[in-house]
């Protein structure tokens, strides 16, 4: 469920806007807040996110660098440090690859080896997923990645008024937190709340109520997952669509509550199944529900390969429409 | 009466023939009008994204002129399509590749557009993620010395890819080790929208090469010759055991970054306009009016060209997709046939 702090006017946003959108009301709101990354200044953003923030805010809050993946995270740590609250973009979250150290090693430990003394207040945002035809190296979903590691905090927004809502509370959140947007997304349209709009993290969202099975999903796969609910209602299954909004922290208790009043669990994520972030969910429950369930708790998540830069071959290798239907019949049948 | 001593034409003086000459710009042009053709299918929905070469045609078949086909390994980045021509590659390989089919060279459909990859002619590719191809040049030319082979290796990447710390540990590993590797970069001024100087406060990216004790050089990317020669002398030094060289040519992308860029954004029309004034394809042609060959034989090859281009559309087009029932082919183990 959504906190709403006051009944606010919305407007009906693309994703991508709706992003823009919290990052102008949270440079206006907090002069500690910078943001930096590649081509985010004059050009906007590989996805226009940044476009007009230069303009209103200036060079030195709105700063381009050069193609530095592993500096950029770097100097982020180093001015959260000093207080500033950096938001930095890589273009793809596979570049994250290039920023570990700092990202696992630096940004989500400091605090703790600091003893308390100093704190991270940054967020990354990236994107990720596939279906834009960026193959292997440009269209991963890495998640499981992030959320291993102890200190971070992990977002991924379906909607527009949550990617706006969220995206403000990680930047006011004190810890480090990965922000991963999806590319497909970018182009979604939703309403969202013109004024200011905060959504907390770590509470999952219902998105669609139902008592035969639980559908816990995020990102993208929320989308996909509501179509698959309202073919299944057709069908006269009743599936609840939970999005989790953050992975890290984890609403255990709405999943939870959810799975024992539908007694069936299917996690749908399009990252690749093997160790990915749908077995935690999948085991959360089996420990703490068991008793509840009517079937085994199931994952339906991305094949165990790069993706593939031919367009039938793409889509082949990340849970769609269909199967997420066949998955839910085969749980409920 | 005596006739004066005829001065050696600059391609004689660099050891080339007219017939070379002509053979390079042959490549530029294809190049050019490969180019302008993906940008049109891409505009018409038939290819997904596309990235194109135009104004660094000089730059790369230039410099990949130098490299011993079947001998040296080349490391090319995403725009060196004039670099594939020249090792081998064909008009009909990039459409397919554009195409993503069961028969694309480089990877059967799997990779993303030019990532030229063809390991029997000693090309390959990694260069999606910026600078990470480097490190892999230098691996190759590391075990040329540990096998005591003779090849050398030519890698290439934009001016943007000397930012990362990839391309600054690579360059160091080789010069500490005297490696047999040559760095091309491509200077077009921009990384996407960053311009040079918002990437790096030396004034050229030969400068680098100091820091790390190895040669830098420049080289005029809008002159083919110019290119040949001073890539000609560094890849002379790598085989000669003396160590790596940095070649800068300096160039400027007359398209946008891809198919997916604006670039009205953040360069202007001038700019843009001074530099075409200075096309590396104009300049050869003239190159070759001047040492008397005919127009009609540059016309002749440009239609040549053009009927090629259509001819491998359609073969492509036509060519099959990759089989689903292939799909994890490749991701551990079964090698390619
Ligand atoms: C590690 C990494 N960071 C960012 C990008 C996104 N990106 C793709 S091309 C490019 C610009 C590269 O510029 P340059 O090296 O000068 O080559 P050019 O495209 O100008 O030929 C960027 C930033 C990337 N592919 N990889
Ligand atoms: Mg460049």
């Amino acid at each position: 469920m959504q906190l709403k702090e006051a009944p606010s006017a919305t407007r009906e946003m693309f994703y991508a806007e709706a992003l823009g959108d919290a990052l102008r009301q949270e440079l206006r709101r907090d002069e500690r807040v910078v943001i930096f990354g590649e081509d985010i200044a004059a050009h906007g953003g590989a996805f226009q996110v940044t476009a007009g923030l230069l303009k209103e805010f200036g060079k030195d809050r709105v700063k381009n660098t050069p193609i530095s993946e592993n500096g950029i995270v770097g100097m982020a740590v180093g001015a959260a440090l000093t207080g500033l609250r950096p938001v930095v973009e890589l273009m793809y979250v596979d570049f994250m690859g290039l920023a570990m150290d700092q990202i696992v090693n630096q940004a989500a430990q400091n605090r703790f080896m600091f003893g308390g003394q100093a704190r991270v207040p940054m967020v990354l945002r990236t994107q990720g997923g596939s279906g834009r035809g960026n193959a292997a190296q440009h269209s991963k979903s890495l998640e499981a990645w992030v959320a291993h590691v102890a200190g971070l905090k992990v977002v991924m927004p379906s909607t527009p008024a949550d990617a706006k809502g969220l995206l403000a509370a990680a930047i006011r959140d004190d810890n480090p937190v990965i922000f991963i947007e999806h590319k497909l997304l970018y182009r979604t349209k939703g309403e969202v709340p013109t004024g200011e709009h905060v959504v907390p993290l770590g509470v999952a969202d219902v998105k669609r109520e139902g008592s035969d099975l639980t559908i816990v999903t995020w990102s993208r796969e929320v989308l996909f997952s509501l179509d698959a609910a309202a073919k299944l209602a057709d069908e006269g299954i009743a599936a609840e669509v939970i999005d989790v909004r953050t992975l890290v922290p984890l609403d255990r208790e709405t999943i939870l509550r959810s799975v024992r009043k539908t007694h069936r669990l299917l996690v749908v994520h399009e990252a690749v199944k093997r160790a990915g972030y749908g077995a935690e969910i999948a085991s959360l429950v089996a420990e703490e529900a068991f008793d509840d369930l009517d079937a085994p708790p199931k994952r339906l998540a991305g094949l165990e390969t790069p993706i593939p830069y031919a367009q039938h071959l793409e889509k082949s290798v990340v849970p769609q429409v269909d199967d997420i239907v066949h998955a839910a019949k085969g749980l409920v049948g | 009466m005596k006739m004066a001593a005829r001065t050696k034409a600059r391609h004689e003086s660099l050891g080339l023939s007219l017939e070379d000459v002509v053979q390079m710009y042959r490549v530029m042009l294809q190049t050019r009008m490969i180019g302008e053709r993906m940008m049109q299918l891409n505009r018409m929905g038939k290819a997904m994204f596309v990235g194109v070469a135009d104004g660094h045609e000089a730059a790369e078949v230039g410099s990949a002129w130098c490299i011993r086909k079947g001998v040296d390994w080349c490391v090319p980045y995403y725009r060196d399509v004039g670099v594939a021509l020249v090792l081998g590659q064909t008009a009909k390989d990039q459409f397919l590749g554009v195409f993503a089919k069961a028969t694309d060279p480089n990877s059967g459909g799997r990779q993303i557009v030019n990532q030229f990859s063809d390991v029997k002619a000693k090309m390959l590719s990694g260069s999606v993620h910026i600078a990470t191809q480097f490190p892999h040049a230098v691996g190759l030319a590391l075990a040329a010395k540990i096998r005591k082979q003779d090849h050398i290796v030519v890698t290439y990447g934009g001016e943007g890819a000397t930012s990362p710390g990839d391309f600054h540990e690579a360059m160091n590993f080789a010069a500490v080790h005297e490696l047999p590797v040559v760095f091309v970069i491509e200077n077009n001024q921009y990384a996407i929208s960053t311009p040079v100087k918002l990437q790096m406060a030396v004034a050229n990216v030969a400068d680098r090469a100091a820091a790390y004790g190895m040669p830098g050089v420049i080289a005029d990317g809008t002159d083919v010759l110019d290119v040949y020669e001073k890539t000609k002398q560094a890849c002379d030094r790598a085989r000669g055991g003396d160590g790596p060289t940095l070649v800068e040519v300096k160039c400027y992308r007359y398209r946008p970054h891809s198919s997916d860029d604006d670039d009205s954004r953040y360069r202007s029309k001038d700019e843009l306009q001074a530099w075409l004034q200075k096309d590396p394809i104009d300049k050869a042609a003239a190159y070759l009016l001047q040492q008397a060959v005919a127009a009609s034989r540059l016309e002749d090859m440009r239609q040549e060209i053009a009927a090629d281009i259509e001819a491998a559309i359609t073969a492509a087009e036509n060519d099959p997709d990759p089989d689903p029932a292939t799909l994890t082919r490749y991701v551990y183990g079964e090698d390619a046939e």
